[in-house]
């Protein structure tokens, strides 16, 4: 049996009672809509236009960077089970593969890229 | 059963895709790429390779979903794509490129064909870091430079920001 | 009466989802009475001895309230987005082991199965925040998924010191691992990536002084302020059972799990002893500090938290390729 076959069935389980619980919600709760009632919660004021709107550059740069740190996380992973086996040189490629990185990251903290504007 | 579920799962990377493809609304399209990219994880993981399946989730259902949507959030304010497409005549060279792509899948299909599956290859996290360490050393440390020019590509984009 | 299997895994799975309900449901009660005796209240009290029932209350109240869905929203993604955001929440106590051989699914990439499904909550959050076509709801989704994503790598590289130090990705094998001495006890590596663990799980929960997300002065309820009814309740219970699973990760990776004095049936109990300890540290800090800007949190995770938990992995990695004197 797959190791996996448990938390497919829990993630089954899950959606299942989540769907429950909205069906039954659904069957014992009151509905009486009005346009007001629909209307988007704005604290009192009447909503102008749509929530839609561009966002500034400054998320995508965060997300841009993240990449970068996320892939390095996903190299460290498997590295992190073999040291013990592999020692020293181990660490040195990595060393090596994170300074490298770091001067990345060094130099755009310099240019205040990792600044919030 | 194991048939079974790689059938169900290669249709919902399909469906997914096809989602993405269609839909016009964007933002509905980055959660069908999810999908499939939870999808083509489980299907990694069908094949055995288990560490490369939960790195597909960590990498690309999650940091390239989210670079997708602030890209998407920045340049498409609005629900739906609009306007006219600016780069029409692209539409046409989709089928031949399409059918390129097809045959060449097909060739490699035919290609393995019959070989079975491979012997167990560094499957397991300990014995792909044996392998990038001894093998693929060179190429390993290369893409940390890979990352570097990552890094130096969004300080161009920051220093461009207008305002 | 031996089941099949399968049957007994269903079986497995049902009791996981019931006892995880269970602990979100009183771990609700507990945060609000331990913020209650900080702040000289008595919290709930009236419904059942010492308010035990408010939790049950609450749940009923809320499966009977009206469910409103705005007409601007986008009903598709409005309507999944509570079932997005609550199964990465709760799948993640699939890989939990509570005592030795007590848990799901052991899987041998344990520490990484959780790492990268709680990371998934942001699709459920941003389908929340864009599905409701609110303003308040929209600047908090972008700016929750901004500081998950920004929190998320300080956390991983944290959680991995103790990977390092046990030189397996396997939860059972990481409680095995600290049977001479728990990671948090480590000097000084242990002390600080716990530390570093317990800073970043506050950001990527949200949680103050990191709540710019809810920020209720500006953002009135963030990216659920459209939710009602059972919708609102699915949404909380991910949130909480987010924040429950992450302290019983704490206490596992940095408190030695289920190790304890006493019978091998008192594991479960010692776990999750500890885990409501990470948890109650947690609730102490969210109910002592304000909200801080949100330029100051990113600076804070990109200038501060990434590099010295790098560092720190790095460092740990050093010493025990060292120690182990292994050269290949």
């Amino acid at each position: 049996m797959s190791a996996y076959l448990p938390v497919a069935i829990f993630a089954a389980f899950i959606v299942a009672f989540a769907v429950v619980s909205l069906a039954v919600a659904w069957l014992l709760r009151p509905s009486r809509p009005d346009p007001v009632k629909l209307m988007n919660y704005e604290c009192g004021a009447e909503p102008i236009g749509s929530a839609w709107v561009q966002v500034p550059l400054g998320f995508y740069l965060v997300a841009l960077i993240f990449i970068v740190f996320d892939t390095l996380a996903v190299f460290m992973i498997p590295w992190a089970l073999v040291l013990r086996t592999a020692g020293l040189p181990a660490f040195w490629v990595m060393a090596g593969f994170v300074g490298i990185i770091g001067l990345g990251w060094l130099y755009a903290y310099r240019e205040g890229v990792l600044e919030w504007k | 059963m194991a048939r079974a579920a790689f059938v169900l799962v290669a249709l919902l990377a399909v469906g997914a895709a096809l989602g993405l493809v269609i839909k016009k609304n964007v933002i509905h399209g980055a959660m069908f790429l999810v999908v499939n990219m939870a999808s083509i994880a489980a299907l990694y993981y069908m094949l055995g390779a288990e560490f490369l399946a939960v790195a597909q989730i960590v990498v690309y259902a999650g940091a390239i979903m989210v670079l997708f949507i602030f890209a998407i959030m920045f340049l498409i304010p609005g629900k739906d794509e609009t306007g006219p497409d600016p780069r029409r005549w692209q539409r046409a060279l989709a089928l031949p490129l399409g059918a390129l792509l097809l045959i060449l899948l097909l060739a490699v299909v035919a290609a393995v064909r019959g070989t079975g599956p491979p012997a167990a290859g560094p499957a397991t996290s300990g014995a792909l870091y044996r392998a990038l360490l001894t093998d693929y050393l060179l190429p390993f440390e290369l893409t940390s430079i890979l990352l570097l020019a990552a890094i130096v590509g969004v300080m161009v984009l920051a220093k461009r920001r207008p305002g | 009466m031996t089941l099949p299997p399968i049957a007994q895994t269903a079986v497995a799975a049902f009791v996981l989802l019931n006892v995880v309900i269970g602990l979100v449901t009183y771990v609700t009660l507990l945060e609000r009475k331990f913020a209650a005796r900080m702040q000289s209240r008595i919290g709930p009290y009236y419904v059942g001895p010492h308010g035990l029932l408010q939790p049950i209350a609450d749940a009923l109240k809320l499966m009977m309230k009206e469910d409103v869905v705005p007409s601007s929203a986008d009903r598709w993604v409005y309507n999944l987005a509570p079932i997005a955001f609550l199964v990465p929440c709760v799948l993640i106590f699939a890989t939990l082991p509570f005592a030795p051989g007590l848990g799901l699914a052991d899987l041998n990439i344990g520490v990484l199965f959780f790492l990268a499904v709680s990371s998934l909550e942001i699709v459920g959050l941003f389908m929340g925040g864009w599905g409701s076509n609110n303003k308040y709801a929209m600047l908090s989704a972008m700016r929750g998924v901004n500081q998950i994503i920004s929190y998320d790598l300080p956390f991983v590289f944290a959680a991995l010191v103790p990977v390092v130090l046990a030189g397996s990705l396997q939860l059972s094998a990481i409680v095995t691992a600290q049977q001479g001495l728990w990671f948090a006890a480590y000097p000084v590596i242990g002390q600080l990536g716990f530390i570093a663990y317990l800073v970043a799980t506050l950001a990527a929960e949200n949680r103050v002084p990191f709540d710019i997300l809810e920020a209720e002065s500006e953002l009135v309820a963030g990216f659920r302020v459209e939710y009602s009814g059972m919708k609102f309740a699915l949404i909380q219970l991910g949130e909480y059972a987010h924040i429950i699973a992450t302290s019983y990760l704490g206490a596992l990776l940095f408190l030695g799990g289920w190790l304890g004095p006493g019978p091998a049936w008192l594991g479960a109990g010692w776990f999750t002893l500890k885990a409501m300890l990470v948890f109650l540290l947690l609730t102490w800090v969210r109910w002592s500090f304000v909200r801080i800007r949100v330029d100051q949190i990113l600076a804070i995770s990109w200038k501060l938290m990434l590099p010295a938990t790098v560092l720190l992995l790095l460092v740990t990695a050093f010493w025990v390729a060292w120690r182990s004197g292994g050269g290949a």
